[in-house]
């Protein structure tokens, strides 16, 4: 991207008008609304809502023109040079007053929304906007037209989350605009005519049985109180309002907090760089969590003699009066005396490779960092990993190797100026839903969707080509598309020659893999193939988003390396709209990363095994440190088990924020594995299934409990503030990291508030060296949201990187061929099918905080798997029935829902169900260089009937308000 | 070529932009102007949009010379239209009559009088939106920009003759339910003044103090022709029938 070479070109040009008789100075092709408003002059107005596009109907804010015959709406017309606007004529004043009077006359006696708890608030601003414009402009109802009021429609309040009461609907449309421009979810419509019309949902469904997603759009959007959250209707007032960032997934959406009565009691959309106000339905609806009564709130020491059970785990642990049987309540001093004191005493017993240590993906990067120097300078050896091991280990593996960086090319929003993209084993628009609005838009707006997915879900529906390739053929179809932009001469000749390298062995390698050879095996014809490759070379830029479809396969590594490949022969990264996206999951597994929580490298990903680095940070930490890199996530599990001989055998272990006994693979061995550790220490904030197995438990501080730092896939570094103090005796992880490290010998003696969290972050800034080197704690203060590479304190951050060169050895980006290597453990007679694993939009990952979110238990409370209609019918199943699935290792019953999109011959469950661990089945066959688990292929065998288990409910704060109707 | 797309019959979508939001496939709801039509139009392009009866002189126009049609007409106006006479006359139809005709004269001569029995009481000179007028102004030429200083217009020239039989206000209360009707339900003045007039003058004496206001504001701030055009009924009776509303 060229910075402009012209000052002149950087200035907007202006236009100068008049207002009320006074000159005013107005941007080209800014409103009168908008531009009256930076004058201090505020023009009434109910549909228009900035960031939205105007629409002019409620005719609030309607102004004279002179030499015009009717008022013009001044949210819609722009000033032009010697225009005379009158906002405040009597002529204007008259039609602006009298359109607020009658939207009044139609409200109901008790509104739904205002801001303040007194009395006279109630009285006189019941109606949201409409009625703090009333007030402002002096209008009350006439009784002629009180007299005439409408019929009023009844309420709807079938949706768990949303109340929706259209007797305080003035047909402003904002939620119109909200679900189909925004969110582009099409469910909200402007049905009927005149009098009778009214917003609907789908084909006038009442909102709890409509496609609603529950983004809340609508809610944010509705101006007065005609759709409102259920938590949190009536009086707006709250005690505070904390700004934060979500706490579920990787687009790190930035929200606010409103906080009463030391409860949170709703969640509003913040204008972050990387949401612009949007969120969905988890980072909206599902804060209650924080709330549950299931909440750790004192230290807990398993009872002598009571074993660890891993088979009580579905059936106990959910009922804290369960708990009594296995855990004693103790003291802090207590427990953290004999956490740390056995994790020590085993480390000098069986040496320091004897203990390992599971860090968060969604706790902040100042934890993380502490974690891993825990682990390292504490435990001593590079025994650290975290869940990214079970996420994007193996496209990191590829980009590490290829382009020198783990992290995105471009940002989501960089989206707008791609001609294409390639959305590929990736479901974005229930795991990554903000993200997928950007992708939405950018489609209405021109931009071309392929989607490359098995499974056909959603984002589908404004693709404009779909891949439905066989599952585990990526690598086939890849190279196909490879091979047309090679043999068709659509290479970026001048890419290809300055900066990438490699591509001799590329090109000869690809020679097998036509499209008209690749057709069979991946199952797309192969003149599609050649189609979508073409498109993918000419755009003006194409951009490549992925996500678990690629990489949680034992040829990951490969997938992305064919993705790699792909975008660099076409000269598609480096630029706007184009590049390599790995869509992060975990709201922090991009900081956790960063921070060091992985075994083969330090902060920065300087690897362990590097002298230098070693070196650097021995004299940093003042401790010497191990210069082997040590064990992923999976192969722990297989390092617990390992024969008494094995001198790496890991005997204790420390877990944070991680619950492994639901999300790895082959959960009945990872399971007797944790069962096995000598000693296990959790630290969470509920009795997760990981925490049942434990010695210790440490009951930590969630999200909105904590002041720190989180970075989200688009290396957005951004700050959320504590809104609450934790629950009873629970306490911040940060104390508890910095507890434990005082009993293991490690002087730190980090200062300031909230534990200390701005100077470790200094810390962990200093240790990551130049790449957010001007990312302060005080700029972030300030800016709340700053993107790396950031090198000092007035760079604004770099959001496209690899514009001039690649952080690799020789500067360019490696281009490694890959071959076909099949899935670990493909169909066979005894088990034909293939069990994907994925998520859901309602539910985060293992459930351990969304089922215990009322709202989100309630739209999704039971497990499901999908499978396709066909096959549906050839087991002779309906939707809701019972089946069986069963794999080598394990087996659940479920209930199946039909879902065309999934393909013949698969079937698709999500792993948040504890009653149905998706995981008791999965294959824990590891990619050799990402160490990633085969999480997406494995072979089942689908049987009708079972028993499912049984379903024992986490205590929800479960009201009328909130059942479906 | 001509591809020929059919309405369902909402009376808003022969509003110029309004037909066109229909035919791209979307509510009939008339659009914001600027831009105009001719600027962006059908599908975003540049539209000329005319009804029926223009196009329908154009090839006569073009073969015989803009001259020819200007020859025709009466009280100093120029050309013909097409009025589509309803009402108390004898031989309701439609009328091709020279334009700038007067009622009276298109009654008489076009309409073979009024029914037996009746006698003239008053008339809507242009369709729904074009007012009511009574039978003692009946020597106003028919065209466009006459009917204009009285607070009428004359539309698409669909002329309702009514009698001593019938009432205006009746009339009135009829139009001003048709556009209820008929409103799109985009902006507030017209969705909601429309539906708040037409209760209003349901009753023997009109408020006239709040329908003025309905109508100030309908007439100001609504986005079409529709809501501009739906206080005109209101005020004509005001003005011109006002025995029938005291």
């Amino acid at each position: 991207m060229n910075a402009p070479v012209n000052p002149n070109e950087l200035e907007l040009q202006t236009v100068e008008f008049k207002l009320d008789g006074k000159a005013i100075v107005a941007y080209e092709g800014e409103t009168i609304l908008k531009a009256a408003k930076r004058h201090g002059v505020d023009i009434p107005h109910l549909c228009f809502k900035d960031g939205y596009r105007p629409d002019g109907n409620c005719r609030a804010c309607v102004v004279e023109i002179n030499g015009e015959r009717t008022l013009a709406p001044s949210c819609c017309r722009s000033a032009t040079a010697g225009m005379e606007v009158k906002a405040n004529s009597e002529r204007a004043l008259k039609s602006q007053k009298l359109v607020l009077e009658m939207l009044l006359s139609d409200m109901p006696d008790e509104g739904y929304k205002w801001v303040g708890d007194s009395d006279a608030e109630r009285q006189q601003h019941q109606h949201g906007e409409l009625s703090e414009w009333a007030s402002r402009l002096d209008v009350q109802v006439r009784p002629e037209l009180k007299a005439l009021r409408r019929h009023q429609p009844q309420a709807d309040l079938s949706h768990p989350a949303m109340a929706v009461n259209l007797d305080a609907c003035i047909q402003c449309n904002r939620c119109v605009r909200a679900c189909r421009e925004e969110q582009v979810n099409d469910v909200i419509g402007y049905a009927m005519r005149g009098a009778h019309s009214e917003i609907v949902f789908d084909l006038s469904d009442p909102m709890g049985l409509s496609t609603c997603v529950a983004c809340g759009e609508c809610v944010q959007a509705c101006p007065t109180g005609a759709l409102m959250p259920k938590t949190h209707m009536g009086s707006q007032a709250v005690d505070r309002k904390v700004d934060s960032v979500c706490p579920f997934c990787g687009v790190g959406c930035q929200i606010t907090y409103n906080v009463k009565d030391e409860q949170i009691v709703s969640v509003d959309g913040r204008d972050g760089p990387a949401n612009h106000s949007r969120l969905c339905v988890k980072g909206r609806f599902g804060f209650d969590y924080v709330h549950n009564p299931q909440r750790l709130t004192k230290p807990l020491i398993r009872k002598p003699g009571i074993k660890k059970d891993e088979g009580s785990i579905e059936a106990a642990g959910k009922n804290p009066n369960d708990w009594k049987e296995v855990f004693r309540e103790a003291s802090w001093e207590e427990a953290l005396d004999l956490a740390a004191g056995k994790l020590k005493g085993l480390r000098d017993q069986y040496g320091k490779k004897s203990l390992a240590g599971f860090g968060s993906a969604k706790g902040s990067n100042e934890e993380a960092y502490l974690f891993q120097k825990l682990v390292r300078t504490g435990f001593g050896s590079n025994n650290v990993d975290h869940c990214t091991r079970l996420c994007h280990a193996s496209s990191v593996a590829a980009l590490l190797e290829g382009v020198g960086s783990g992290a995105v090319s471009n940002q989501v929003n960089d989206i707008e100026h791609s001609g294409l993209i390639m959305v590929i084993g990736s479901n974005p628009t229930a795991n990554h839903p903000v993200a997928a609005t950007w992708m939405k838009n950018a489609a209405k707006n021109g931009t071309k969707i392929v989607l490359a997915d098995p499974r056909i879900t959603d984002i589908g529906k404004y693709a404009w080509r779909t891949l439905q390739f066989k599952p585990d053929t990526d690598v086939a179809m890849l190279n196909a598309m490879i091979y047309t932009v090679i043999e068709e001469g659509l290479c970026d000749q001048e890419f290809v020659k300055n900066r990438a390298s490699n591509f001799e062995a590329l090109k000869e390698n690809i020679k097998g893999y036509s499209p008209e050879a690749m057709a069979p095996i991946c199952g797309i014809p192969a003149e599609r193939l050649r189609e979508v490759a073409r498109e993918f070379a000419k755009s003006k830029a194409s951009m490549i988003l992925w996500g678990m479809g690629v990489s949680q396969h034992v040829h990951g590594t490969d997938n992305a390396r064919c993705l790699i490949a792909l975008v660099s022969i076409t000269g598609q990264i480096g630029k706007p709209g184009s590049g390599l996206h790995p869509l992060r999951g975990q709201n922090n597994v991009q900081g956790a990363s960063d921070a060091g929580l992985i075994p083969m490298m330090f902060p920065n990903y300087q690897r362990v095994d590097n002298p230098d680095a070693h070196d650097w940070f021995e004299k940093f930490w003042n401790t010497p440190l191990d210069k082997k890199p040590g064990y992923t996530v999976v192969e722990i599990m297989h390092k617990i088990t390992a024969p008494d001989s094995d001198p790496d055998k890991v005997r204790g272990m420390y877990i944070m924020g991680e619950n492994p006994a639901m999300s790895d693979p082959d959960l009945n061995h990872a399971r007797h594995a944790l069962v096995s550790l000598d000693h296990l220490v959790v630290q969470d904030i509920f009795m997760t299934e990981t925490a049942w197995l434990a010695d210790v438990i440490l009951p930590a501080s969630a999200w909105p409990e904590k002041t720190g730092t989180v970075t989200n896939t688009d290396r957005m570094v951004q700050l959320g503030k504590r809104a609450l103090s934790p629950p009873g005796d629970a306490k911040p992880d940060l104390w508890i990291i910095q507890e434990l490290a005082k009993r293991i010998d490690l002087q730190w003696g980090y200062q300031g508030e909230e534990c200390g969290v701005a100077e470790i972050y200094d810390e962990m800034r200093r240790a990551m060296h130049a790449a957010i080197q001007g990312i302060t704690w005080e700029r972030l203060q300030r800016e709340s949201s700053v993107t790396y590479p950031c090198l000092s304190e007035d760079d604004p951050g770099q959001p496209i990187v690899f514009d001039q060169s690649f952080p690799t050895k020789d500067g360019r980006v490696k281009l490694v061929p890959a071959d076909i290597i099949p899935a670990n453990e493909r169909p066979d007679e005894t088990f034909p099918y293939v069990l994907i694993t994925g998520r859901q939009l309602e539910h985060w990952h293992t459930g351990s905080m969304t089922r215990r979110a009322s709202v989100l238990d309630a739209i999704e409370p039971m497990a499901t798997a999908s499978m396709c209609g066909a096959d549906m019918t050839q087991l002779a199943l309906k939707s809701g029935d019972v089946i069986t699935i069963r794999s080598r290792r394990g087996e659940v019953v479920i209930h199946v829902r039909r879902d065309d999109g999934t393909p013949a011959g698969a079937i698709f469950m999500p792993f948040a169900y504890y009653e149905a661990a998706a995981n008791l089945m999965t294959n824990p066959a590891l990619d050799p260089f990402g160490k990633i688990p085969e999480f997406k292929y494995c072979a089942v065998a689908v049987t009708k009937g079972g028993k499912p288990a049984q379903f024992i409910g986490y205590e929800l704060l479960v009201n009328d308000a909130m059942l479906i109707r | 070529m001509i591809e020929l797309r059919r309405g369902a019959g909402a009376y808003i979508c022969g509003e110029e932009s309004a037909m066109i939001e229909s035919i791209e496939g979307k509510r009939g709801e008339p659009r914001m102007r600027p831009p105009y039509i001719a600027q962006v139009g059908l599908f975003g392009r540049p539209t000329l949009e005319h009804n029926f009866e223009t196009l329908y002189w154009v090839r006569d126009i073009v073969q015989r010379g803009p001259q020819w049609f200007s020859t025709y007409g009466r009280h100093d106006r120029k050309g013909l239209r097409s009025f589509s006479v309803s009402g108390r006359v004898k031989s309701p139809g439609v009328k091709l009559a020279p334009a700038g005709i007067t009622i009276q004269e298109l009654i008489d001569e076009y309409c073979g009088g009024m029914q037996a029995g009746h006698s003239f009481y008053g008339y809507l000179p242009g369709g729904a939106s074009g007012g009511i007028l009574p039978a003692s102004m009946n020597t106003i030429p028919l065209d466009f920009d006459t009917l204009q200083p009285y607070g009428c217009f004359i539309g698409s020239a669909a002329v309702v003759v009514f009698s001593d039989h019938d009432k205006a206000r009746d009339a009135a209360l009829n139009v001003m339910r048709f556009f209820e009707h008929e409103s799109c339900g985009q902006c507030t003045p017209c969705r909601v003044g429309t539906s708040k007039a037409a209760q209003l003058m349901q009753v023997p004496k009109w408020d006239q103090s709040t329908l003025e206001d309905l109508s100030t504001v309908m007439v100001d701030a609504s986005i079409c022709g529709l809501g501009q055009a739906a206080p005109n009924p209101i005020r004509c009776v005001t003005k011109y029938f006002p025995q029938e509303i005291a």
